[in-house]
Parts: C-alpha cells; sequence; structure tokens
C-alpha cells in the first residue's frame, strides 16, 4: 500500500484504470439487467417483483462496503498518515452515500408489494437508515476540515467510530426478527436463493462494485488536481 | 397491482441515480484536472 503513497505513482494507475472500470462495469450490468429483467423467472411467491434483488443487493454491500472502505481509509491516515487516505475517504463517501440511499430506496420499493407497506422501523432498514445518516455527517464534517485546511483527523476519527453500525447491520437480522428476511446468501452455508434466479446477481454485484470503483478514483483524481492546483498557486503568491 | 411497476420503479431510480453519480464525478475530474493544467501553464 505505502508503494501507492506517492500521488504520481497513483495517478499512473488510476488514469488508465477509469476507464476499463467504468467499461467493464456497464457491460457487466447490461448483462445482469438483461438476465435479471428478461431471462430469470418470476419467483413462485414474490412473483416479478423478486427482480429487485438484482438492484438491492448490490446497493446494500456497496453502502455498507463503502463505509467499511472508510474505515479502512481511516486507520490508514490516524496510524500511518498515509497521504492518499484523506483523499480516498473524502472519494468514497459520495458514492457510499448514493448506494445506502439506493439500498433504502429499492428496499421501500420492494417492501410496497411484498410487505404491504412501504417503511417499518424494522432493526435492518433502521441501522442502514442510521449508516445513512452517518455518511451525510461524514461528508459534512470532512467538508468542515478541508475549509479550515485541517488534515482530516475528526473525519477519520469519526469514520472509525460509524463503523461500529457495520456488525448492527449484518446481525440486526438475527437479533430483532420483524419484517426484513434473514440471510440468504452465506459463505459457509452457501445460498438459499435456487440457481435459475441467483445467476445474475453476480453480474450486477461486480458491474455496480467496478462503477464504484470507478467513481472513488475519479473522485480522488479531481482532489488531487484540486490539491496540485492550490499548491502551485501558494507557491506562486509566496514568489 | 401491477408488480412490473415496482419493478421498473426501482430500476428507474437506480439507473438515473448511478448515471448521475458518475456524471457528476467525471464532470468534477474533468474541470478540475483542466483548470490544473490551466494553472501550470499560467504560472
Amino acid at each position: 500500500m505505502h508503494g501507492y503513497a506517492n500521488p504520481a505513482r497513483f495517478l499512473k494507475i488510476a488514469r488508465p484504470a477509469t476507464g476499463w472500470l467504468l467499461g467493464i462495469g456497464v457491460l457487466l450490468l447490461l448483462a445482469g439487467f438483461y438476465g435479471g429483467l428478461a431471462v430469470t423467472p418470476p419467483d413462485y411467491l414474490q412473483g416479478e417483483t423478486v427482480r429487485i434483488l438484482y438492484i438491492h443487493v448490490p446497493a446494500a454491500w456497496l453502502g455498507m462496503a463503502g463505509w467499511a472502505s472508510i474505515a479502512a481509509a481511516s486507520i490508514s491516515q490516524l496510524v500511518w498518515r498515509h497521504p492518499l487516505a484523506v483523499v480516498a475517504g473524502r472519494a468514497i463517501a459520495p458514492a457510499g452515500a448514493t448506494f445506502a440511499a439506493l439500498c433504502l430506496a429499492t428496499g421501500s420499493i420492494w417492501g410496497r408489494p411484498t410487505w404491504g407497506t412501504w417503511w417499518e422501523w424494522d432493526g435492518r432498514l433502521t441501522s442502514m437508515l442510521i449508516l445513512f445518516f452517518l455518511y451525510l455527517g461524514y461528508i459534512a464534517l470532512a467538508a468542515a476540515e478541508r475549509e479550515r485546511g485541517g488534515e482530516g483527523r475528526m473525519a477519520a476519527l469519526f469514520g472509525l467510530v460509524g463503523a461500529v453500525n457495520l456488525p448492527i447491520i449484518h446481525y440486526s437480522v438475527l437479533w430483532w426478527r420483524t419484517l426484513h428476511q434473514g440471510q440468504s446468501i452465506s459463505i459457509s452455508e452457501g445460498s438459499s436463493i435456487a440457481p435459475e434466479l441467483l445467476w445474475p446477481l453476480p453480474l450486477t454485484m461486480f458491474g455496480f462494485t467496478a462503477i464504484f470503483a470507478a467513481v472513488v478514483l475519479m473522485r480522488m483524481r479531481a482532489e488531487l488536481a484540486r490539491q496540485k492546483m492550490e499548491a502551485r498557486l501558494r507557491r506562486s503568491a509566496a514568489e | 397491482m401491477n408488480q412490473w411497476a415496482f419493478v421498473f420503479a426501482a430500476y428507474g431510480v437506480v439507473g438515473l441515480a448511478t448515471l448521475g453519480l458518475v456524471s457528476w464525478a467525471w464532470l468534477s475530474m474533468r474541470g478540475a484536472e483542466a483548470d490544473a493544467e490551466a494553472a501550470k501553464r499560467r504560472l
């Protein structure tokens, strides 16, 4: 990781990677959407609404993975003072917030025909809503620190503390059995979803993840360009 | 209740939001890199 602490070395990789990730992401999403909307059969209980699975699950995964990445960047910043960690945290937050909001929105749209309600103060839904508010808090805090010329330590601490919510989201379906269904896919126990319904899910999971990564790289490139320009202006004013 | 209406609404929201996120990130990156390049030439 420290090999890429140099922004110039990072940009050398990030520039070509951005286009590749976007291209691969779009292709995987097109294939996944086609499979999910036109090829897979309707579910015997949920009917056609089961197709929302292919966008809801990736949105939930990226909402949570985004915050886990912010926590990792925070550790990297606080412990090793990695120069790109602050930039990475700031770049991840808007993308993570978007996918957390999309998880809530698609869950609500799915909930209406399935549960008969748009919203319920269920453990999983509420902890996911808290994650979305944590993102908003992180974005505001990071922006305020940047404005003041700070190093972003408060935002990093907030990123670490907020990670406590991740296991709560994960285990909420076990701790509070209300409306949201339990875990359908597990590394140890496999999947309880029928294979003919499951196969488009990895396509959309990897597709959205590639697009998420491309957005983060673009935001990091923008931030590094801004820092470079500000440093140049400061040097020029001092001369 | 037409189930497809819910499916298309969900895909529409996700499609628009993802497109908006990518466009915003792309435009802000291009803008910042162009400004940095212009400052490099000017100073």
